[in-house]
């Protein structure tokens, strides 16, 4: 059969995401020191998984209603209130998704039409753009820069806004930059929005994981901005459960409503066990998130104080579990930098051009990994550079 | 807890963590923690710092016993003279005045059975005021201090585009 004719040319035109190459370089090194995973490195505390393990052995192995169990959208319009002061009905406005990304993908699709403009600010993980073409949108990069913190400006949002822009996607905290949007930030964005029947769907999976000192701001929190707002959130980063799929979105009903069309015929309901097992965190894990966050914080300072130290430019990241630092002093491409500390010196750390054009020229630096393991691995960038590569 | 406990948290979790380390994750001034850890070591709140060896790595034989130990307590002195005694072998690792059936737990590393063995009779039966012991072999360490005595090294996740 003649595929390429036959498949569908939606889903053919999308690219392959460019990290897998380098994944696929490093996996076939010995003794490869990686630095290039999205994903917490500590387990997922005990008492969650025992209650997983409970509601096995006491048979809770069916299918839940469509939206989650009522426990869990319960415990997620809590939290949403006890954290972040918004208030979110768990009847009609909270959707248990497999994982954010599920959740955005039900989102792009119930919100977007043919033609309707999607903006993405970018370096940004990269699954908005693919899914905003799945659903026949046309995605507008909107790029972000290191002399703005990687913080999505107002001025850059109103140059790239015209009659077809539907929907503005909000990645912060930011994979791969750490950036955070703060409340002053979100007030400028907003600003922006209000009279316009723009939606927005905020990607607020790395929430937790703020550096700032203070309160992480939601944006759905901003004055006006819950009517518009998808508010995407879950358990992989926050609680480790990265394996267990579970994530959700909460928004106004009728946009909820057509999720639910999108999640329930696609996906049916989201892991039973995982649901949960997401219950015991959100009422009992406060006290794991912060530990994880300590240590979180105390690799994130050695990693800037490191780069500092060997004159490395680098912007202060405030979340997520990412460095970003600007290796286009050096002379190569962010590319080419990441093949040769991969062939000399055996570290991979992902290319910042993977997470879109304005990523050309910075590296991402995932900071999952014990102080032991970044110590060694900057020992080694140390060495690179002393040997002028 | 308050800054100080936070502190020996960490470093009773991992004594080589720097003050520094434990200041960025603590969000405090490290010349603070360097204070707080000093005070701690002049007035014996940290007493040491151990390495913890997983010896069953070296080639270095080594049985660990845990033995039972009962008293007869001594007049003025309570159990602190006879625990005096048995801490001052340097064979004893650990000893703790328990409640319960028994007085006192020490625990003991020796090269080999015969050498606990050795250790009862000759040394701990023959103290002032013991009474009894029940000697318990242990047969392995899954976890100690916190830590899971656990061989896997390997990173288990996967690469995926994240």
């Amino acid at each position: 059969m003649d595929y390429d004719r036959l498949l569908s040319d939606r889903v053919m035109k999308i690219k392959p995401s460019g990290i897998r190459r380098f994944f696929d370089l490093a996996e076939s090194m010995d003794e490869c020191i990686a630095l290039g995973v999205g994903e917490p490195d500590f387990k997922t505390p005990w008492h969650i998984r025992e209650k997983g393990i409970y509601t096995l052995r006491s048979g809770k192995t069916r299918y839940t209603a469509n939206s989650g169990i009522e426990e869990l959208r319960r415990s997620i319009s809590g939290y949403l209130l006890r954290r972040f002061g918004i208030e979110y009905d768990f009847k009609e406005e909270v959707l248990v998704t497999v994982g954010g990304s599920e959740g955005i993908d039900a989102a792009i699709r119930a919100i977007v039409n043919p033609g309707d403009e999607v903006l993405v600010p970018e370096p940004s993980f990269v699954c908005y753009r693919p899914l905003a073409e799945l659903a026949g949108g046309v995605a507008v990069t909107l790029p972000t820069y290191e002399k703005d913190n990687f913080r999505l400006t107002p001025e850059v949002l109103k140059n790239a806004i015209t009659e077809k822009t539907k929907l503005l996607i909000l990645p912060y905290p930011n994979n791969p930059t750490g950036a955070v949007m703060r409340k002053e930030d979100y007030e400028k964005i907003a600003e922006v929005l209000r009279g316009t029947d723009i939606f927005v769907i905020s990607d607020e999976i790395y929430i937790e994981l703020n550096y700032t000192g203070e309160e992480p701001v939601s944006f759905a929190s901003i004055d006006g901005m819950r009517e518009r707002t998808v508010l995407v959130n879950g358990f992989s980063k926050a609680y480790a459960m990265t394996g267990w799929r579970m994530g959700y979105i909460c928004a106004p009903a009728p946009i909820i409503r057509q999720a639910l069309k999108v999640h329930q015929f696609g996906i049916m309901c989201s892991p039973t066990t995982s649901q949960y097992a997401a219950v015991e965190a959100l009422e009992n894990g406060d006290e794991d998130v912060q530990k994880m966050r300590e240590m979180y914080n105390m690799r994130r300072k050695y990693l800037i104080d490191f780069v500092a130290r060997v004159n490395i430019p680098c912007f202060e990241p405030l979340g997520a579990f990412y460095v970003f630092p600007n290796i286009s002093g050096f002379g190569y491409s962010s590319d080419e930098f990441c093949r040769i500390f991969l062939e000399k010196k055996k570290v991979a750390v992902v290319p910042g051009s993977a997470f879109g054009e304005s990523g050309e020229g910075f590296v991402r630096i995932s900071y999952a990994y014990s102080l032991e393991h970044l110590e060694k691995a900057m020992t080694k960038l140390e060495e690179l550079i002393e040997e002028g590569f | 807890m308050d800054n100080k406990e936070k502190i020996l948290k960490y470093l009773e979790q991992n004594a080589k963590y720097t003050s520094k380390n434990i200041a960025d994750a603590l969000s405090l001034d490290e010349k603070d923690v360097k204070k707080i850890i000093a005070d701690c070591e002049a007035d014996g709140t940290i007493l040491g710092y151990n390495a913890l060896i997983n010896w069953d790595k070296t080639r270095r034989d080594r049985v660990v016993a845990l033995i039972e130990v009962s008293v007869q307590p001594e007049k003025g002195e309570g159990f602190d003279q006879i625990a005096a005694n048995i801490c001052a072998f340097s064979e004893v690792e650990s000893v703790y005045l328990m409640s319960g059936g028994f007085d006192l737990t020490v625990i003991l590393s020796a090269k080999s059975m015969k050498d606990v063995a050795r250790f009862v009779f000759d040394k701990l039966a023959l103290i002032d005021g013991v009474k009894g012991t029940a000697t318990h072999f242990v047969l392995n360490k899954y976890k100690d201090k916190g830590i899971v005595f656990d061989s896997s090294e390997e990173d288990p996740r996967e690469m995926l585009e994240i």
